[in-house]
């Protein structure tokens, strides 16, 4: 379906570009068809610059992607197959127009044929998808909606179309907690109906709440993939060692992280790429640097 | 009822709520009664008045205001009333062609700019910058000598051709801001074209500022028409008011004290152009809420 190949962004920086920044660092990572992906890393890991390039909005500087063999082309006929919802729902709307604009550039773009009242059905039916009540969404200035009800919209807009991949990029982190695992079980729903999501986050236990595989970043590069339970329940890479242990929990008082080991695998001949500690469960070098 | 029969009357409520404080802003109210006040003069005057030539001799010269000739006559007896409503229309011409070019420019360097980045911007900044310090006294000089601006239209059109730069660098800067914003990229996603984002989703985002855009150019091209044509670079056809005021300069009208001769010109001028800066700041308060006195 979805494949990520050492797809890499270089930014330049400075005055006259004269220096570089590298945001995503020869990345390659795979999503099936039916399943969901979740891409975690903290800030200004590139997961954000990973969707967006997905999507075309940011080209590559190097690397493939490609959708089910066909590489990225930002245009009417990719985007009709691949879309994403973003993280804030609020910014996703023009202010000054009503919510339920974004269902009309669809049918401007893709169903211009379709007779308006078929087309108010589509949309209704969308709506009800997402379990919201047109009647309560529709006609309304995003002001006047909730980000609950503003996200869900966006994820129906996207169900207007012969959806095969959706990039959801932090779509849950402006919501409170319970519009939260709404959404959360609405997509766990899409994935039913054999819908693909690559689910961007930095919360680590709603990747682990959704997704079947998890790719674990850090600055720009993958530290550790694989099943979503071998990389929760054993992580193999310190950094993912510590970033679990740095979970709040609910029943436990703050404790250490535990210490950054020594590099694990580069005695095994792992430098520079990753190690496949056991099938499907791939782990990166500890200290790359300096091995 | 569905949300298609909703949609209508609740943008009508919106457009109803500006309209509700442009109404009710006396600085607005009165800005733009003065200039509409001038502007129909200078259209419907000359018709009204019946007057073909407005240079033609028809008086004794140099006769104070009289219940004939409202503001009395020149030197060489021309009607000073007749001259002022025909150079009202002239005037006003001026600024609303020369700033509807420089506006029309200013949108399309400023849009494009803004939203493509990168070395689109480089080189679009860089001829912004370029005409922002041309003098344009200057070069209007240099064309004058060489071609002669001969018309009112042309003068109108060097004044918009030059003086774009400071309102594309501002609609620029605001659309650097917009494009950021995700509604732009969701657009992309629904398969909008780049001019039509610049067009449906950005432009509007930014309508009250492009509106103010347009009055300050339109001010801003009165005023340099006025000094244009008072140094003598005016239209060598017609009337303005700016050449009423250089003839009753040439002619000594200060020393000789005939004030009827350059007085409404130059009371013309400072209204049209003071009455557009207080609409402005009118506007601004019905376009942000914060500044609503109320």
């Amino acid at each position: 379906m979805l494949k990520v190949e050492n797809v890499t962004k270089v930014y330049k920086v400075g005055t006259f570009g004269g220096r570089t920044l590298t945001a995503v660092d020869a990345v390659s990572f795979e999503v099936r068809p039916g399943e969901v992906v979740s891409l975690i890393g903290e800030s200004g890991s590139g997961k954000s610059t990973i969707g967006k390039m997905i999507l075309g909005l940011i080209p590559m500087t190097g690397g493939t992607i490609t959708v089910d063999g066909v590489p990225v082309k930002p245009g009417r006929d990719y985007y009709r197959s691949v879309q994403g919802v973003f993280q804030d729902p609020f910014s996703c709307y023009n202010p000054v127009f009503k919510a339920d604009r974004v269902f009309q550039l669809i049918k401007d773009s893709y169903y211009p044929s379709v007779p308006g009242k078929e087309w108010t059905e589509r949309v209704h039916s969308a709506i009800e998808d997402v379990r919201l009540n047109p009647r309560e969404v529709l006609g309304k200035f995003p002001h006047q909606l909730s980000g609950g009800q503003l996200q869900r919209l966006l994820i129906a807009r996207a169900l207007l179309l012969d959806l095969k991949l959706l990039i959801a990029d932090e779509i849950t982190s402006m919501l409170d907690a319970s519009t939260r695992i709404d959404v959360l079980n609405l997509l766990a729903e899409l994935k039913g109906r054999g819908l693909s999501v690559l689910y961007v986050t930095h919360d680590l236990s709603l990747g682990h709440y959704l997704a079947e595989r998890t790719v674990v970043l850090r600055s720009g590069a993958v530290v550790e993939m694989g099943l979503t339970h071998k990389v929760f329940d054993d992580p193999l890479h310190p950094y993912t060692r510590q970033l679990l242990s740095s979970v709040p929990r609910l029943h436990a008082p703050w404790e250490d992280a535990p210490p950054v080991e020594t590099c694990l695998y580069h005695e095994r001949g792992a430098t520079g790429g990753l190690y496949e500690a056991e099938p499907g469960h791939f782990v990166a070098c500890a200290k790359l640097d300096d091995c | 009822m569905t949300a298609t029969t909703a949609l209508p009357t609740e943008e009508r409520v919106v457009r109803r709520e500006a309209l509700y404080f442009a109404v009710r802003n006396p600085k607005l109210v009165i800005g733009f009664s003065i200039v509409l006040v001038l502007a129909l003069t200078g259209l419907f005057g000359p018709v009204i008045l019946g007057v073909d030539a407005p240079n033609e001799y028809v008086a004794m010269p140099m006769l104070p205001p009289t219940s004939e000739y409202w503001f009395g006559t020149t030197t060489q007896g021309q009607d000073v009333f007749v001259q002022f409503v025909y150079g009202l229309r002239t005037t006003i011409l001026a600024g609303a062609i020369g700033g509807g070019i420089a506006a029309v420019i200013a949108m399309v360097i400023g849009f494009v700019a803004g939203y493509r980045g990168g070395m689109v911007d480089e080189v679009l900044n860089m001829l912004t910058n370029i005409v922002l310090v041309i003098p344009t006294l200057a070069v209007l000089l240099i064309i004058n000598a060489y071609l002669g601006i001969r018309s009112v239209g042309m003068q109108a059109l060097l004044i918009g051709l030059t003086s774009w730069p400071w309102a594309a660098r501002a609609i620029r800067a605001q659309t650097f801001s917009l494009r950021s914003r995700d509604f732009v990229d969701l657009a992309r996603l629904s398969g909008v074209g780049t001019p039509r984002i610049i067009a449906r989703e950005i432009a509007p985002n930014m309508s009250s500022y492009l509106f103010m855009t347009f009055i300050l150019l339109f001010g801003s091209s009165v005023l340099i028409a006025a000094s244009l044509d008072f140094i003598g670079l005016g239209p060598t056809e017609g009337v303005s008011l700016g050449l009423m005021l250089q003839n009753a300069t040439q002619w000594s009208a200060l020393q000789l004290g005939l004030w009827w001769w350059f007085v409404p010109p130059g009371a013309a001028i400072t209204a049209v152009v003071g009455a557009l800066y207080v609409a402005n700041v009118g506007l601004d308060e019905v376009f942000n809420p914060k500044l609503r006195e109320t």
